[in-house]
């Protein structure tokens, strides 16, 4: 007799948490299993259990960078909101923004952003700084461009019934432009808020004295494999948060959306 | 002061007023194409009386929906022109509801709320929209309930059947008491037994707000039913070649269809129409 509904529990609320959670712990068994069958040495991949003893031997190191990386990321992250925003709604709006800034930011965007760093240590030092700029500097974009994309979208009837009511451009935005453009920058968030991760860690195993991909390379250099996995998992985890924080955020302020 | 919401059965003021409200003057437009102007409208000159409902019929591509867009004057007419109570219309009019085949409800909006935008943004109701707000949301409840959709006040467009949301947008484009109501298709997509439906309640609406009302429509017993006057334009470049009053009594009833008197104006339209 079988008591456990299985299709009422996969479609149920609680499979969004259990299932991730069997995946994950079902991929470290593997990889530790593989590990053991295959006599992996540990400087080569080490075992789960490897790296999360090395996540407790080193946990004030991890912690202490870990912080680092966060509010690194937090404020470039941040900052690439408050100007993708601002320069999507300008190339979204004004044709002639849209003309003269675009072409500028697809050029700009393609430059991988690991050679700008030494630049920004030159000009910055080895600090926190251009780890800052290269989280903005990767995260910004998605976000403007999706808020353009939001603006342009807005179907041409909806303007048409807009100005037919002789609608001022303040108007059409508070009413349409603005809550039409909202689905639209929070998908750029969740892409944008890894793009910042990616790019602070970038930055700081290039060039600085802190934060997780500093500690990956020391780590590595040391031979001490253990210790820069921990911390790349810490990294995942991080990033994780973040992202179900936007989700949340997302279907509490669009519930709307569909 | 919110205007009171017309009732059919006493004569009306805006009735009796027997000068156009809308006059087109030789209109004509063109379209570059290939180099060289496409004539898309020839001429198109005729009135248009306070309360009277007309509607325009033709072959795809004579210029049908331009011709709205040339009256709401979101793009004035390049050719001739088109006067509003003999004013040039050259920007866009701000008395007038508008609905297209597509609904555009706005999806974070509830019906209720949909339905009300009009009056947030036209004088006067938006000088005393916080004050009276009871007073519009009893208005929008009205208009909704007039059109069977007053259990649904609370829903969100994607929560609504098709048929229900354009019912919505009719609403819309009335609760501010336009002069012109310009009607683009607005039930192409509904199916027919919807679109029959939909013709009882539109006109329902229409009387009781007693405007103007054009119609661009490919259906011509959707133009016969709503009608007082039916305009069949020719293939492109187009022109009006044959108009149709329509004498019938209203409220016209869904039974008419079946009448003599329906099927002769309709047989009427139908042999104007060509084919391109």
């Amino acid at each position: 007799m079988k008591s456990f509904n299985l299709e009422k529990f996969f479609a149920s609320k609680s499979a969004a948490f259990v299932l991730p959670f069997i995946a994950t712990v079902l991929l470290f068994a593997i990889w530790e299993l593989a590990v053991i069958l295959l006599k992996i040495p540990p400087f080569n991949l080490p075992a789960p259990t490897n790296i999360f003893q090395s996540m407790v031997t080193f946990a004030p190191q991890i912690l202490a960078n870990s912080l680092r990386t966060l509010w690194t990321t937090m404020l470039g992250f941040a900052l690439a909101v408050l100007v993708g925003v601002i320069l999507g709604f300008m190339i979204g709006y004004s044709r002639v923004a849209y003309l003269t800034m675009y072409p500028l930011l697809v050029a700009f965007n393609t430059i991988p952003k690991a050679a700008i760093v030494p630049l920004l240590a030159i000009w910055f030092g080895a600090n926190a700084i251009p780890a800052t700029i290269t989280a903005f500097l990767l995260a910004f974009f998605p976000i403007a461009v999706n808020v353009a994309l939001g603006l342009d979208t807005v179907e041409p009837e909806m303007k048409d019934v807009l100005r037919s009511l002789g609608a001022t451009q303040v108007e059409t935005f508070q009413k349409v432009g603005w809550p039409h453009t909202l689905p639209y920058i929070f998908a750029s968030l969740k892409i944008a808020a890894s793009f910042a991760f990616i790019g602070t860690v970038i930055s700081e195993s290039v060039a600085s004295n802190a934060g997780l991909g500093y500690l990956i390379v020391q780590a590595t250099a040391d031979f001490n494999v253990p210790l820069a996995f921990a911390a790349l998992i810490v990294l995942a985890i991080m990033g994780v948060i973040l992202y179900g924080f936007f989700v949340f955020l997302e279907k509490k302020v669009i519930y709307w959306a569909r | 002061m919110v205007q009171p919401i017309v009732d059919p059965t006493s004569p009306d003021s805006r009735s009796l007023d027997t000068a156009p409200l809308l006059e087109f003057d030789r209109v004509g437009l063109e379209y570059p194409f290939e180099g060289s102007m496409r004539r898309i409208i020839e001429e198109v000159t005729l009135s248009i009386r306070p309360s009277e409902f007309v509607s325009f019929v033709g072959p795809s591509g004579c210029g049908k929906t331009s011709i709205l867009r040339m009256v709401s004057g979101l793009s004035p007419a390049p050719i001739g022109q088109i006067r509003y109570r003999g004013q040039k219309i050259n920007k866009p009019l701000k008395n007038v509801g508008i609905a297209f085949q597509n609904p555009v409800l706005l999806p974070w909006r509830n019906t209720l709320n949909n339905v009300m935008l009009p009056l947030e943004i036209v004088q006067p109701y938006k000088r005393t929209f916080n004050q009276q707000k009871e007073q519009y949301i009893r208005m929008a409840q009205d208009l909704l309930s007039t059109v069977r959709l007053q259990d649904f006040q609370k829903q969100y467009p994607w929560q609504l059947s098709g048929g229900m949301r354009q019912r919505a947008s009719l609403c819309r484009a009335l609760i501010h008491q336009p002069e012109i109501l310009l009607l683009d298709e607005p039930f192409g997509a509904l199916d027919a037994f919807t679109r029959e439906e939909m013709w009882t309640m539109l006109q329902a609406l229409w009387m009781r707000v007693k405007c103007v009302g054009i119609l661009i429509t490919h259906d011509l017993r959707e133009a016969v039913f709503l009608s007082d006057k039916v305009y069949v334009m020719s293939p492109r470049p187009s022109s009006i070649i044959y108009t149709e009053t329509i004498d019938l009594p209203r409220p016209r009833t869904l039974e008419m269809e079946l009448s003599d008197e329906f099927n002769h104006y309709f047989s009427n339209i139908r042999r104007h129409i060509h084919h391109n």
